[in-house]
């Protein structure tokens, strides 16, 4: 396994399954009393987040805390960022503080990429721009794999705004690699143009029409419609979205019974899913938030909790 | 398969199938004695071979008692405290019994003990995960070179080693035949 995990790119095959063996076990913990392992105790792991989030930062906390860790989240808001600091010096003066692993968090592609170029701590990408998310990516394979014995050979579709979406990027390259294939189903205002290659190198179809895609897939995966986006002009109005690419009730009929639905969260109910969807027997959107601290606790573990040099390789 | 030309190149066998079945019949009773009967007893194996080990003296118990004692796997990886100074691996499943730890007498199995390190961070691991009544340690070698305060309750064979000597046991279970050798 690499240093870092920047994209799920970073990742073998081999390396993506020990993620998810190990984070099999941490799901356990959360059922424990004494939710602690003692793994990275004395290590200190920050949280610099330069855009918002909820639920990865906490995720993200609560997985290094169960894993003894000391946890510090930066946000950029009231922090020496929006005092015109550069990320670089930002970066160098958090990592000078002695800690142990940084999870970046920035609104521009390829920002945790280049502070792993300035940093001697592995660093962990939970979502820079529209390029990658990768432990997403990892939690979403883990539930599904979890629901669904294996992901070789199964059919997954991923709906809604592709090109902005660095949930998908990851989530392409991880699915592809587990064996799945995968269809992306978007409008085509917001399928990412030069798609045709991009699909054929990397292994996914992509589809217009989601009531043709829906009965032959065997999980469904929504992405959430960035409010931003809505006065961008890639669609008319919410309305005329949900009636072509919403997981509607009445598309939820189209699946095969049992299809499992997921969601990253956000969700915009009634937008790109509906409440039947969300709230369905099926769904697995409350199963992900789990997964989400498990996995992480697996990718923190993997990352910080070995010897740095000879990381990776099975010990005998 | 392994075949019985190659055991001598793997080391000098010291224990083989009959000792190792004789000296688990004889912890079997051991444990019996010290707890007087199988109530509230917990057999918790330790990966790997422990796991086995725990199930074969579960089910020696069984023929003298009529009831089968709980059994459970630990996996003490995220407890260990060298965990810094080698790769890491994907931790084994630590499997309990419904009922839990609490109040049980539990023995902890492990194959060989050597320097106690294990067994500290199974305790630590124990801790997280209840509070039995009494925990008890059973090994079937006791190779030495203890680095830590531990003793086993239970014993199969002491068998005073050097460092630089590697003991190894494999069981029918994982490895296709029962046999401890030196080497």
């Amino acid at each position: 396994m690499n240093r870092h995990l920047l994209s799920i790119d970073d990742l073998e095959v081999a390396d993506i399954h020990r993620i998810f063996a190990t984070a099999a076990e941490m799901h356990d913990v959360q059922k424990r009393e004494v939710k602690k392992l003692p793994a990275l105790r004395g290590r200190t792991v920050i949280n610099l987040f330069f855009e918002d989030s909820t639920r990865t930062r906490s995720s993200f906390e609560i997985a290094g805390k169960w894993l003894s860790a000391d946890v510090i989240n930066l946000s950029a808001k009231g922090s020496s960022a929006s005092k015109g600091e550069s990320l670089r010096d930002t970066a160098l003066t958090v990592t000078a503080m002695g800690i142990d692993g940084l999870v970046v968090r920035h609104s521009a592609s390829g920002a945790a990429e280049q502070i792993s170029r300035w940093v001697d701590v592995p660093v962990i990408n939970a979502g820079d721009g529209t390029h990658e998310h990768p432990t997403q990516a990892l939690l979403d394979g883990y539930a599904l794999t979890r629901k669904l014995g294996t992901l070789e050979g199964k059919h997954v579709a991923i709906v809604g705004d592709v090109t902005h979406s660095r949930v998908f990027r990851s989530n392409v390259k991880s699915l592809v690699k587990l064996g799945a294939s995968v269809t992306v189903v978007a409008p085509p205002t917001l399928m990412p143009s030069g798609v045709g290659d991009w699909s054929k190198a990397a292994g996914f179809a992509t589809s217009y029409d989601l009531d043709a895609v829906l009965p032959d897939v065997d999980a469904v995966m929504m992405l959430r419609v960035q409010r931003e986006r809505m006065s961008g002009g890639f669609f008319p109005t919410a309305r005329e979205y949900t009636v072509g690419y919403g997981l509607t009730r009445n598309r939820l009929d189209l699946l095969k019974p049992g299809t499992p639905i997921l969601h990253p969260g956000p969700m915009n109910r009634g937008l790109e899913i509906s409440p039947d969807a969300a709230d369905a027997a099926d769904s697995l959107v409350l199963d992900q938030v789990s997964s989400g601290v498990a996995v992480r606790m697996s990718v923190l573990y993997h990352l910080l909790a070995g010897e740095p040099e000879s990381m990776g390789g099975e010990s005998a | 398969m392994p075949t019985h030309a190659q055991s001598p190149a793997e080391g000098r066998v010291v224990l083989d199938a009959g000792d190792i079945s004789r000296a688990l019949v004889r912890i079997s009773h051991e444990i019996l004695e010290r707890n007087k009967g199988a109530e509230d007893l917990l057999l918790l194996g330790l990966h790997t071979r422990g796991v086995p080990l725990a199930r074969r003296l579960a089910d020696n118990i069984a023929k003298v008692e009529g009831t089968t004692p709980p059994t459970g796997s630990l996996d003490v990886t995220m407890y260990r405290d060298d965990l810094r100074s080698h790769p890491t691996r994907a931790p084994h499943r630590t499997e309990l019994p419904a009922g839990g730890i609490d109040g049980k007498t539990v023995v902890l199995v492990d194959d060989v003990l050597y320097s106690g390190r294990t067994i500290r961070a199974a305790l630590d691991a124990l801790s997280d995960l209840g509070r039995p009544a009494v925990v008890r340690l059973a090994v079937l070698v006791d190779r030495g070179h203890r680095e830590l305060p531990i003793r086993a309750d239970h014993v199969g064979k002491n068998l005073p080693t050097a460092r630089s000597e590697r003991v190894s046991l494999r069981l029918s279970e994982i490895d296709g035949e029962d046999e401890v050798t030196i080497r």
